[in-house]
């Protein structure tokens, strides 16, 4: 497992770190087109998420940003290109597929099990970990009372971390909209995945929620070893956390690097960071 | 006093046959639920499982008549009789494969339509299922018989006697089917709380997407689902049959569900199960005091009232989660 040997969890915003990391690529991208009808979402897009890496992706609004991670997660089919997981093309997979490789995910607009308890919400995160089906469940009651338990000490101490056990009992429907954004990433987390998606997993938060959110980030990605894509539009959280940046306008990508190579480079200069106000 | 203890007797009764309307009411719910689909065909699924069951225990030759019309043959049994745990295990994996066939041959090729299309699918898959359980076991009334203890139970009979002078009559039928019935639905609730393929129905039943993005096969579920309605169809078709025989009337309590889910709601368990032992109850102890003054079958129309009045006031019915539009 590599580990970032030092990442700023203050955020200064002014000493992006480099990218000393670098393990061997858990996906890459190559040559990724999709299209709705007429519009095309992604153009011909490349580029790869190393191991133990945090990769960002922005750009401005409608550039295909979730879209991306939405063919990395099953959920859209490019009609061109080939994605390569872990070494191997990937084939054409259902989005539960892609989730039983270990890919996890959250939504920009958040989708939770609303009427379920906080705990059951990250406990559906384990359901791949669960072997016990319903033939074992009746036969061997010991060992599958032993692997719920298993299971659900795990979620008790993901739900520790990310210091939502004041709600574990709360049906979601009845949350906050940042504690649901805490929620989901639970989720996800919960299955352990080797590669984490996060579609904006600020946005909307106030300033404090934002914080604990880069604190949870940052020690998942350090401490846990979980590679993780993230999509944000907050500048100075991306420049804080990722290693690497992507850039998108139009479907198109118009810039990969450091967030120090991407604060520089004119083309996203032009093209981005005038449409921002932040 | 007399007509109290009738009206005892009659709410016992009640009580019972609303138990029967309760089990095909939680097939509904289990596969609306889990894929937004009103399935019409979930009585014709009872009465299909009944004549499957049937014609497996007298070893009935399937197709028979088609196959003697086509062939000129004269092939009506094979000449065993099954043991009734052998031909419900039977019976159970033909609905199992049902399911998989109404999955893969339907609705798979439906996702994302109208639940209007997918109700009329549903309607279409009633037709045809009663046509194909025709074709298979033939028309005729049927009787069935797995064992079930039956008749006057005796012990109320004489225990009521003792207390009010007049005996119950208890079925001891209706006595089975409700214990049956409860035992089914602990088991339900057990599976869907305590396994892996329950929770993941229960993701499904709640956001389908949020469900594909924890791994689960919505495929896989919407199958389990249908094989789960299909085992209840089953219980519900036996009961049902054992007490006035297969017959395609049967199908009928489809229709009654209806007001049953009106008030329960379309989504609630437990809204099926109180909103089939109100109705249940409802329309004997109405019959029993009211149809007398206004000349009787009151049970016909009933139900449906009884439903149209919650339906005004109460639209989400007992269970059912209040729907707020947001503007
Ligand atoms: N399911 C869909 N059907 C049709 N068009 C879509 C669909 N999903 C995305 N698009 C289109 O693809 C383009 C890219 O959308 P996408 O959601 O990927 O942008 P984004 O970069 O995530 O934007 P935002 O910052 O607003 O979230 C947009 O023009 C959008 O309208
Ligand atoms: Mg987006």
């Amino acid at each position: 497992m590599i580990h970032a040997a030092t990442k700023g969890a203050e955020a200064s915003g002014d000493s992006p770190l480099a990218t000393d990391k670098a393990g061997d690529p858990i996906l890459e991208l190559r040559d990724i087109s999709l299209s709705f009808g007429g519009v095309a979402a992604i153009k011909d897009v490349s580029f790869d998420i190393l191991e133990g890496e945090i990769r960002a992706i922005i750009g401005p609004n409608g550039a295909g940003k979730s879209s991306i991670l939405n063919v990395i997660s099953g959920f859209y089919v490019p009609q061109e290109g080939r994605i390569v997981y872990r070494g191997a093309r990937r084939p054409s997979l259902k989005p539960y597929q892609v989730a039983r490789q270990g890919i996890a995910r959250t939504f920009q607009s958040i989708a939770l099990f609303e009427g379920m308890s906080v705990l059951d919400n990250v406990m559906t995160g384990r359901i791949n970990h669960m072997r016990s089906g319903l033939l074992s469940q009746a036969l061997w009651r010991g060992r599958a009372e032993r692997e719920e338990v298993e299971n659900r000490k795990f979620c008790e101490g993901i739900i520790d971390f990310l210091e939502i056990q004041h709600i574990r009992k709360t049906r979601v429907a009845q949350l906050p909209y940042g504690l649901k954004k805490r929620v989901e990433l639970a989720r996800a987390l919960a299955s352990e995945p080797k590669l984490l998606l996060l579609d904006e997993p600020m946005a909307g938060m106030s300033v404090e929620e934002k914080e604990d959110m880069c604190r949870f980030i940052l020690y998942v990605n350090d401490e846990i070893g979980t590679t993780i894509a993230l999509i944000e539009h907050d500048m100075g959280v991306v420049m804080d956390l990722s290693d690497r940046v992507v850039v998108m306008d139009y479907g198109r990508k118009i810039g990969d690097g450091s967030p120090d190579e991407i604060r520089n480079n004119q083309a996203v200069i032009d093209a981005y960071l005038g449409v921002v106000h932040d | 006093m007399d007509n109290l203890i009738f009206a005892a007797e009659v709410f016992v009764n009640g009580l019972m046959a609303g138990v029967l309307y309760s089990l095909v009411a939680i097939g509904f719910v289990l596969i609306y639920k889990a894929s937004g689909i009103f399935n019409y065909a979930q009585g014709v699924m009872a009465l299909f499982s009944a004549l499957t069951l049937v014609g497996l225990m007298n070893g009935q030759v399937p197709f028979g008549h088609l196959i003697n019309a086509i062939f000129g043959t004269q092939v009506h049994h094979f000449g065993w009789h099954l043991p009734a745990i052998v031909a419900i295990v039977l019976t159970m994996g033909v609905m199992v494969a049902l399911a998989w066939i109404v999955q893969r041959v339907i609705f798979r090729h439906l996702i994302n339509q109208e639940p209007i299309i997918l109700f009329m699918a549903t309607i279409g898959l009633a037709y045809f299922m009663e046509g194909l359980g025709d074709m298979m076991w033939g028309a005729d009334i049927k009787k069935l018989d797995i064992g079930l203890p039956q008749g006057i139970n005796t012990g109320i009979d004489s225990f009521t006697a003792d207390l009010f002078g007049y005996g119950f009559f208890i079925d001891n039928l209706d006595i089975v089917a409700t214990f049956i019935a409860a035992g089914l639905v602990v088991v339900l609730v057990a599976f869907s709380h305590y396994t892996k393929q329950g929770r993941a129905m229960r993701a499904v039943a709640d956001d389908h997407q949020a469900a594909l993005s924890v791994g689960v096969s919505l495929n896989f579920i919407w199958i389990l689902v249908w094989s789960v309605a299909g085992f209840v169809a089953l219980v519900a078709g036996i009961m049902w049959g054992t007490k006035s025989g297969v017959q395609f009337s049967l199908s009928l309590i489809a229709l009654k569900a209806l007001p049953v889910l009106m008030l329960g709601g379309f989504t609630s368990i437990p809204g099926a199960i109180v909103g089939g032992l109100i109705i249940g109850i409802g329309e004997k102890l109405f019959e029993f005091s009211v149809g007398p003054i206004i000349g009787g079958a009151t049970e016909n129309w009933f139900a449906y009232v009884l439903a149209l009045i919650f339906l005004v006031f109460r639209p989400q019915g007992l269970f059912g989660e209040r729907i707020i539009e947001r503007v």
